[in-house]
């Protein structure tokens, strides 16, 4: 343990990536830890209180429903957010981002010089300064709200919470994300990037 | 004190999706495409792990802390209902890079786009609000 044997070692040891089966495990102590306090892993129906909270439940029975019963998943929303600031500015790792050479060949096609945003985000497929690019986020989003309520649950409530307890439905959803995600990925993105 | 404890977990969540780099765009193209093992392995440890997590508290009946057993209320099957709404997540999450859990966590990493990636799941999810019993369920 010599290598962590000053306060600066440990933090370079907490800064650097995780490997893969680390992070599963981390991920599924949060599912743990949310199904120890009573609540189910999930994060999609956070839009649906938006829309309640903007008023959405006067008219329309779907977002008529008590608040208080999410106020637990709000705070959990506000602390994903907040845990996403501290990551980034106090146990950022010095490089970015290490995926395949081979998905760097084929992002260079499309025009992005790998590393963007760290390796987090294409900021230059995705600019905030463009018609395109808000359009797209405002699509893409539009979709992945559509589909979580439609489904009754995104990657956490399916993959994640409703696999562990072994689903049909779940895993039949999974699939869905699959087949949504490629024909996106193999289709539409060359048709829209290429 | 309790909404405390789920801004808490949270924040580790926030730290973990980070960490383990699966809120990356990169990382979500390059597993959509086949080219690394990264995401696949997240995933699988994550549901084994989970399912494991699950099991042991069904089976040794472990009271939560609102004191009520681990249960799950499961869905009524209809295969179109969820390949059909999980194919227009799956466009979005690919196109996007990221899901809803990831859209908060990003945001925090001063990705502003994900204000409006945020805005644009908002209206979907009132979208479906208001057409939902025009689908089948």
């Amino acid at each position: 343990m010599e290598l962590l044997s000053n306060p600066q070692q440990i933090w370079q040891f907490a800064s650097q990536p995780w490997h893969w089966a680390v992070s599963g495990v981390a991920i599924a102590s949060i599912l743990f830890l949310l199904t120890w306090m009573g609540r189910s892993f999930g994060v999609s129906t956070a839009f649906r209180n938006f829309c309640h909270m903007a008023g959405a439940g006067k008219k329309w029975s779907f977002f008529n429903f008590d608040l208080k019963s999410e106020y637990w998943r709000m705070a959990f929303v506000f602390g994903a957010i907040g845990g996403g600031f501290i990551a980034a500015n106090l146990l950022q790792s010095p490089e970015a981002v290490a995926i395949s050479d081979a998905t760097i060949a084929h992002l260079a096609d499309w025009g992005v010089n790998y590393p963007e945003g760290h390796g987090f985000m294409s900021t230059s497929l995705f600019d905030i300064a463009t018609p395109i690019g808000i359009l797209l986020a405002l699509a893409g989003g539009f979709l992945v709200g559509f589909g979580a309520r439609y489904g009754d649950g995104c990657t956490s409530g399916h993959a994640i919470s409703g696999l562990s307890h072994l689903q049909l439905p779940s895993l039949i959803t999974v699939i869905g994300f699959f087949i949504g995600g490629l024909f996106m990925t193999w289709v539409i993105m060359p048709l829209i990037f290429g | 004190m309790r909404l405390l404890s789920f801004f808490a977990v949270g924040l580790l969540f926030g730290i973990i999706m980070t960490k383990s780099e699966a809120i990356s765009w990169f990382r979500i193209h390059e597993m959509f495409r086949f080219e690394s093992f990264h995401m696949y392995g997240i995933i699988g440890v994550a549901v084994v792990a989970g399912a494991v997590a699950i099991a042991v508290m069904k089976k040794f009946k472990i009271k939560t802390l609102e004191n009520t057993i681990v249960s799950y209320t499961p869905m009524k099957l209809n295969v179109t209902r969820h390949l059909l709404a999980g194919t227009i997540f799956g466009l979005g999450w690919a196109l996007l890079g990221a899901c809803p859990g990831p859209m908060f966590v990003m945001l925090g990493h001063g990705f502003w786009i994900f204000a409006i990636i945020i805005l644009g799941a908002t209206l979907g999810t009132f979208a479906y609000g208001v057409v939902q019993h025009r689908l089948p369920h």
